[in-house]
């Protein structure tokens, strides 16, 4: 987004006056942790080589399909699989979980959205990712880290508070509440059905959720360093220009939730929405319902 | 991809030997291992800013492709990776530079764009197989140019004499 260039880089995360700002972790903080036991760094990228070419010493990595995905089923891990994950990355209730990665954080974001749903809420997201840790020249090791494993016990994966599914949605817009498409403008306007540089991922329709307002995720961020506009343009963004109310019922979606995941993890907790839900469904799902309502 | 396909015999060795890994950890060390061997192509070859024709379709590592024409008719082939945090892109540029350069141009074209699953894994999200995908694609683009060239300067040799 052109707009994001003109705006000056945000400073400290206490200043930009989020609602929840204890989501969010400098990368100065993170390297001031990097031997705190109470903390542990995790890595979550796209690209499958990023991790063991160079990471955050002491960082574990927690693969999006691998290790958070059934296998078998499109759905996520069970939780039997996400205790068996925590305990294999070293972590208990009580350990503080930042994440970070490629791609502006779209998979840490992800990441910290499925941690969630198993109540691990005890996670942060390192402002700016891996990018920008690179940017500030700081330390990366290829040296695979082992911690001790522990005793975790998941509660059943709870999905009501922040994932929607598509009956959800169809009743949600039956209602007219409101719905984010965080895709790209073409996306959105049915141009085409996937994202500039990604292949058509089986979409047989093109095209966007009635209703839906037009918002690209990136511009929660500021282009060159990655890191979280403050809350007063978020706030010109998503409430000014796209009149959404807080405190209503709001669903996010994209293409399989991974960018959704992204705002979502800005209205929820940048901006303090009540009620936010991430559509992890999103076109791959919607694009190919039959019946399924779309406009262009 | 079946066995009775000529392929260049550099990469069917190191599908061979990607396939007989036991875990994914080993995989990921060798194709690191190969990132790090990535040199850009030189001056001599291309220079920034890189032609959009030999920008790499859906490469979201932003990873040019070029050739030079060899004396025998083949093919070196070289690259550029713009974007850093390129690690795949850039084992993917060695793999074809140590496999496919000045290879028959018929084994290159012999190659199924599909061999980055048996390169990398069928874990590839969707984005970064399609961006691998168009590396090849355009290996295959400058390798049919090579050829069409090739002909029309064997025809005209014909009509010379």
């Amino acid at each position: 987004m052109s707009e994001a260039n003109t705006q000056t880089e945000p400073n400290a995360i206490e200043s930009r006056e989020y609602i929840h700002p204890e989501v969010l972790v400098t990368t100065e903080w993170v390297a001031d942790h990097l031997d705190d036991p109470a903390v542990r760094i995790v890595e979550s990228n796209e690209d499958p080589l990023l991790y063991s070419a160079g990471h955050i010493p002491g960082a574990v990595e927690v693969d999006w399909t691998r290790d958070l995905n059934d296998p078998l089923i499109r759905d996520y891990l069970d939780a039997d699989h996400f205790a068996s994950l925590m305990a294999r990355i070293g972590v208990t209730k009580d350990t503080t979980v930042v994440f970070y990665g490629d791609k502006n954080n779209w998979w840490a974001c992800y990441a910290f959205w499925v941690f969630r749903l198993f109540g691990h809420t005890n996670a942060r997201v390192m402002d700016g990712g891996s990018v920008k840790w690179a940017h500030e020249s700081r330390p990366t090791s290829r040296e695979i880290p082992v911690y001790s494993t522990t005793s975790y016990e998941a509660p059943p994966r709870n999905d009501s508070a922040d994932r929607a599914f598509r009956d959800e949605v169809l009743t949600h817009i039956k209602a007219n509440k409101q719905l984010v498409d965080v895709r790209s403008p073409e996306e959105y306007s049915g141009e085409r059905m996937h994202m500039p540089d990604y292949p058509n991922e089986g979409a047989l329709r093109g095209g966007h959720i009635p209703g839906a307002r037009s918002i690209p995720w990136s511009r929660a961020i500021h282009p060159d360093s990655g890191v979280f506009k403050n809350a007063a343009d978020l706030k010109q963004i998503y409430l000014q220009e796209n009149s959404l109310n807080p405190d209503k019922p709001v669903i996010a979606y994209c293409r399989i939730g991974e960018r959704s995941s992204h705002t979502w993890f800005v209205l929820k907790f940048l901006l303090g929405f009540s009620n936010i839900k991430n559509y992890d469904g999103s076109w791959t799902e919607w694009g190919n319902l039959v019946g399924a309502p779309i406009e262009k | 991809m079946p066995e009775n396909i000529d392929i260049p015999n550099k990469l069917r060795d190191l599908l061979d030997a990607f396939a007989s890994m036991a875990d994914r950890s080993e995989r990921i060390a060798t194709l690191i291992e190969l990132a790090d061997e990535f040199a850009p192509a030189p001056a001599l070859i291309a220079k920034p800013p890189y032609p959009d024709s030999a920008l790499a379709p859906y490469c979201e590592s932003q990873a040019y492709v070029f050739a030079h024409d060899e004396a025998d008719g083949t093919l070196k082939f070289y690259f550029a990776v713009e974007n850093p945090q390129g690690v795949s892109a850039k084992a993917m540029a060695v793999i074809i530079d140590q496999t496919m350069s000045k290879a028959p141009l018929d084994q290159v074209l012999a190659v199924n764009t599909d061999v980055i699953y048996e390169i990398f894994g069928s874990e590839l999200s969707m984005g970064k197989s399609a961006g691998l995908m168009g590396m090849m694609q355009l290996v295959h683009t400058l390798a049919k140019e090579r050829l069409a060239r090739l002909a029309r300067a064997i025809g005209s040799e014909e009509s010379v004499l």
